[in-house]
């Protein structure tokens, strides 16, 4: 038998787009070439025929949360809302590698949500009936079927979160983060888009209550629409208008191991304890952390969140003791208060948001991209996108996913 | 890690408290007129500035006791510490 330590990797691509200068004017400019912001800007193109686009960036294309999350793609939310709009994510993960033409690593290779106490399998059972009533796949297993799976996971009975079982979702997995941002930056800019790097927006331009364009640090630029896909500093912009949001930024770690040779072949998640765990392709343990109990935007974390987060990681896995961090970091994400995202229109005529995925928006970024950019079109909500809205905390319609979404997204 | 200056115990590790969120956010002085915009503000609607915030925090594993904190959120430089029902000091 031949060992293969490493599976075989595509050579690096050149250069997949060319750099753009501002130009005084667009049809949309998009706030943020992050996945979302990317996403959304290939759908406006190729679903909309919408081409006069900018996507500008404060930093350098998809260096912000989108470098720095742990690629985990599920859709296995409780409520119908959610359902909606993370399953034609996960649906149109399926079909991505095909659709941009470039491979992505999309791995299906199933998301195990570990339950360490009888509230956790009570509630792990209600996602699990909820999912397969909205077409989600997934299944209840025991301790025992779960170490089938994942068979280095520690089942003991005697430890501080022991396993009681989990969800699985088969068709859930992960993808190689930067290749879905070049993907998309690719195809979009080969339909005319402008990616505009080192470009931030440092405030919006408005007229009345109709926004005209935005500030940024290389002079105004005007834009029929303006679409904010900022992430954490969502609030930051948005502020330049007096429009309040309902978000806090905190800090997001990760962290990675040397390589290893493969012991995973699935991603593990534990939201009670905050480790979510799977091997990337080379070999390396990606693992996600807790977000920071404050407000912060230092893009680093608390060091306690990370112990925290590998003690426990090490009863659960215990060949991990041997494991060394390589490499931690820290992604800004927005939080809003009833875990969900916030999508859609805003007081201002022209003015869009998509914000508050906290710490999950890799996940929906195929599926987002696709309705913010419908949404964007047509000046109106798209049906998956309506729920969303700016105008639930004030009329009381929240979409509570603290249970299937925590921290560990 | 954080250490932040308790006004009665003095300097003590973050782990050592828990988080309130922002600071002076009073209560609506008549509930019973508020519109459901307002109370949204109340309730989910926070500053989130990129920049100095006054937070509180409560001190659980010390003196158990809330008090409020001037904090950078991108440097987490603090500059004032103080009772509750004191206003904001002048600082930053």
């Amino acid at each position: 038998m031949t060992w293969q330590l490493t599976p075989r990797l595509p050579a690096q691509p050149d250069f997949l787009w060319a750099e753009a200068e501002p130009k005084a004017s667009y049809d949309v400019i998009i706030v943020g070439a992050g996945g979302h912001g990317l996403a959304t800007a290939y759908y406006l193109a190729k679903n909309h025929g919408i081409t006069n686009v900018a996507v500008l960036e404060r930093g350098w294309l998809a260096g912000g949360n989108m470098a720095r999350n742990t690629t985990i793609i599920r859709s296995n939310y409780l409520w119908d809302e959610s359902a909606g709009i993370y399953e034609h994510a996960l649906k149109l993960w399926e079909g991505l590698e095909a659709d941009l033409d470039c491979e992505v690593a999309f791995s299906q290779r199933g998301v195990l949500n570990l339950a360490h106490s009888l509230g956790d399998v009570r509630e792990g059972r209600r996602r699990v009936n909820a999912n397969q009533l909205n077409g989600v796949d997934a299944e209840w297993l025991t301790p025992e079927d779960v170490q089938k799976i994942a068979p280095i996971l520690n089942i003991s009975t005697d430890v501080r979160y022991p396993v009681l079982g989990a969800t699985f979702q088969p068709r859930a997995g992960i993808a190689k983060h930067d290749w879905v941002a070049w993907g998309y930056a690719r195809a979009a800019h080969a339909m005319g888009v402008d990616l505009i790097q080192g470009c931030e927006v440092t405030g919006v331009l408005r007229e009345g209550d109709r926004v005209v364009g935005v500030d940024t640090v290389s002079g105004p630029i005007r834009a029929g629409r303006v679409a904010l896909a900022a992430a954490g500093h969502s609030s930051v912009i948005t502020a330049s208008l007096g429009l309040r949001l309902p978000l806090q930024s905190f800090p997001l770690q990760a962290l990675v191991s040397e390589l290893l040779e493969q012991v995973l072949d699935t991603v593990v998640m534990s939201n009670a304890v905050h480790v979510y765990v799977s091997q990337a392709h080379k070999g390396e343990l990606v693992m996600g952390a807790g977000i920071d109990g404050y407000v912060g935007y230092g893009q680093r974390g608390s060091f306690p969140v990370i112990e925290h987060q590998m003690a426990a990681a090490i009863e659960l896995f215990p060949i991990f003791a041997r494991a060394h961090v390589l490499r931690t970091w820290g992604g800004i994400v927005d939080v809003s208060p009833d875990a969900s995202p916030i999508v859609g229109l805003t007081p201002f005529e022209g003015l869009y948001v998509n914000c508050g995925w906290g710490t999950g928006g890799f996940k929906a970024t195929p599926g987002i991209g696709w309705v913010f950019a419908d949404t964007i079109a047509n000046d109106r909500p798209h049906p998956l996108a309506q729920p969303f809205a700016l105008a639930r905390f004030a009329d009381g319609a929240l979409i509570d996913e603290h249970g299937a979404a925590a921290v560990a997204h | 890690m954080l250490r932040i200056p308790c006004p009665w115990c003095g300097p003590r590790d973050e782990t050592e408290f828990c988080y309130g969120g922002q600071a002076h956010v009073p209560y609506p002085a008549d509930p019973s007129t508020v519109d459901d915009a307002d109370w949204a503000g109340y309730l989910f609607f926070r500053d989130n500035p990129k920049g100095w915030f006054a937070e509180r925090w409560m001190h659980r594993a010390g003196c158990q006791r809330w008090f409020n904190v001037v904090r950078h959120t991108v440097t987490y430089e603090i500059s004032a510490s103080y009772p509750p029902g004191t206003s904001r000091p002048d600082v930053a």
